[in-house]
């Protein structure tokens, strides 16, 4: 329901920032020398010469049965693009946080355990370096490095699922690891800081009590306690990542969802933009659902509550 | 309720809260590393004011891509022969304005918003968190690309997306820590002389979660650097011939078969920051508040 009730909200606010702000499509894309005939002819062909509401309303109920329109510049129906565009968006993101994950979670936990030692103390200072590397120069050096000097894996481009899968997995390997330097140097400070803190708790006393080593009460009761917050953390990484693709996808050159809104802003093409930042909105608003059902499954005393 | 009264000594509650004994205040390796480094990029960005080693802006087509100390150029030349080392000193002028300004603009919405929602609770405190919610969902380089794509590329484009991206955040941190203090017996003390929730909030209630509103601040202006230099890369943020991190890396792309270390120094440049940054934070926290950092 609150889904629902916040794709709605999204949807209005993108539409809104885009329809009130001054410029109007047509005259953009028929230029400064256009005629107001023609200009005028373009905004009755677009449809938005129409009412505002109007507009909006044909909008939504079109992306709500999943036609999200008609390019303004190409002409092109916007859905099959976008579905063609997520097969490299949605891999590339997957990909990013589960390396950041594979690398954060033992990671926290290893730092967790060796808390103010020296295994702690590394591992703190590069997840800070991670934390301030921005994920684009990540990517650059990483084609600078491994793919030109070494010339191991693609700088940059995408063969396509069609013609060639190891190829297609090739050229989102350095994409993805760029993502997951900046995301696994943030989860592994939450994993670390969440270990600490359950540790600390009077369960994981009674435990020690009980006999267990300091190990074994953090991997019988400390890790599943530990999940929380971590899961809610990696939501939100998931989400960060969804649109840090924009970018990364610009990087590498890859025909990604943003990509395709980066040129459709060098295009003036808005009810592409509108529509591509929906999606990625409503993916945003879907993995924060997920997690929000994934709690349950992890800690069952909130079921009850 | 009066909110201008020059003359407030009568009132009990407003005495400064402090420390007791034991809680001392140290300055860490953190705080003095973080300032130095933050220190360095404000003196290269005001410095840049009136003096940068050659001309920032100036083309040079015939010294191109030159490498490190190259006559006078220690930092070597782009592709247009221009200064690298003049370029990223100007560049931090753009970096710290619109860090400066996107975090000021979620403050001065974000602080106020939180507040309300812990000093009215109810029905405006849920509409407020459900609202934080929502614009959650929307990055700053999310909101940003659609403000550019409505406004046209651009500094003010970036700066006001970056900070309105992060009202949602300020607010949140600012109704939790207001929450707890609200519940003190000092609010209650300073409610029973009559002083009105306004008063209270500005003149109790923000003093006393000014340490986590300053380590958040220091938080999100590392996150507006590196958000403004990923709309800059996109070309979406400082425009041409404004010299800008972001947007040296995107040229220096097209060259790093040549030259590697163009698209080397300013990411060096914005990590550096970054890491200034997040360090001073690190350290303030720790001098304000040496319980939580005990407890990191």
């Amino acid at each position: 329901m609150i889904f629902i009730a916040s794709l709605v909200l999204a949807s209005m606010a993108v539409f809104w920032v885009l329809a009130v702000l001054p410029g109007d499509p047509a005259q953009r894309i028929l230029g400064t020398q256009a005629t107001p005939e023609s200009i005028a002819k373009l905004q009755h062909e677009l449809g938005i010469d129409r009412p505002l509401t109007t507009q909006y309303l044909d909008w939504v109920s079109g992306a709500a049965s999943g036609d999200l329109g008609t390019s303004y510049v190409t002409r092109d129906e916007i859905t099959p693009q976008i579905r063609q565009r997520l097969k490299v968006t949605v891999p590339l993101a997957l990909a990013g946080i589960t390396l950041a994950a594979a690398v954060a979670i033992p990671a926290g936990v290893f730092a967790a355990s060796r808390h103010r030692q020296v295994g702690d103390t590394a591992v703190s200072i590069l997840s800070q370096l991670g934390i301030s590397i921005p994920a684009f120069w990540a990517g650059l050096l990483l084609t600078t490095y491994v793919a030109v000097k070494w010339g191991q894996l693609p700088a940059g481009g995408f063969p396509g699922w069609g013609k060639s899968v190891p190829d297609s997995i090739r050229s989102l390997i350095l994409p993805a690891v760029s993502l997951a330097v900046v995301q696994g140097a943030i989860l592994t400070r939450y994993v670390r800081s969440a270990v600490l803190a359950i540790m600390r708790e009077d369960f994981i006393r009674t435990a020690r009590a009980k006999g267990l080593t300091r190990r074994a009460a953090l991997w019988r009761h400390g890790l599943r306690n530990a999940a929380i917050p971590v899961v809610t953390i990696l939501g939100l990484q998931l989400a960060a990542l969804l649109a840090g693709t924009v970018v990364i996808e610009n990087v590498f050159v890859l025909p990604g969802l943003g990509r395709m809104l980066v040129q459709a802003i060098g295009n003036r093409d808005l009810l592409l933009v509108q529509s591509t930042t929906l999606v990625i909105t409503a993916a945003i608003l879907a993995v924060n659902l997920v997690v929000d059902l994934a709690y349950n499954l992890i800690d069952p005393r909130l079921r009850t509550r | 309720m009066s909110t201008t009264l020059a003359f407030d000594q009568e009132d009990p509650t407003d005495a400064p809260v402090t420390n007791t004994p034991h809680e001392r205040r140290q300055i860490g390796a953190n705080l003095i590393i973080g300032a130095t480094i933050v220190t360095a990029i404000i003196a290269a960005a005001l410095v840049s004011f009136v003096w940068t080693p050659f001309d920032p802006t100036n083309i040079e087509i015939s010294d191109r891509l030159q490498g490190v100390g190259w006559e006078g150029h220690v930092l070597g030349t782009d592709h247009f022969g221009r200064d690298v080392l003049s370029q990223l000193m100007v560049g931090a002028r753009n970096t710290l304005f619109i860090g400066i300004l996107a975090v000021g603009i979620a403050l001065v919405i974000g602080v106020p918003l939180g507040g309300l929602a812990a000093a009215r609770r109810g029905w405006l405190e849920e509409s407020v968190m459900r609202l934080s919610d929502v614009m959650y969902a929307f990055p700053a380089i999310l909101l940003a690309i659609l403000l550019s794509a409505a406004r046209g590329p651009g500094t003010s484009s970036a700066m006001i997306a970056i900070g309105v991206a992060y009202i949602p955040i300020v607010a949140r941190v600012t109704r939790g820590a207001a929450l707890t203090v609200f519940q003190t017996d000092y609010i209650t003390a300073a409610h029973s002389y009559g002083r009105g929730k306004t008063y209270v909030f500005v003149r109790h209630v923000v003093p006393n979660i000014s340490s986590v509103l300053i380590v958040q601040a220091t938080v999100l202006f590392a996150l507006a650097i590196l958000a403004e230099a990923a709309l800059s890369y996109l070309g979406l943020g400082a425009q041409p011939p404004t010299p800008s991190w972001g947007r040296s890396l995107f040229e220096a792309q097209t060259f790093f078969r040549l030259r590697p270390a163009l698209a080397f120094f300013p990411g060096l440049a914005i990590a550096i920051s970054v890491i200034g940054i997040n360090l001073l934070g690190d350290g303030i926290r720790d001098y304000l508040d040496p319980k939580l950092a005990e407890k990191s």
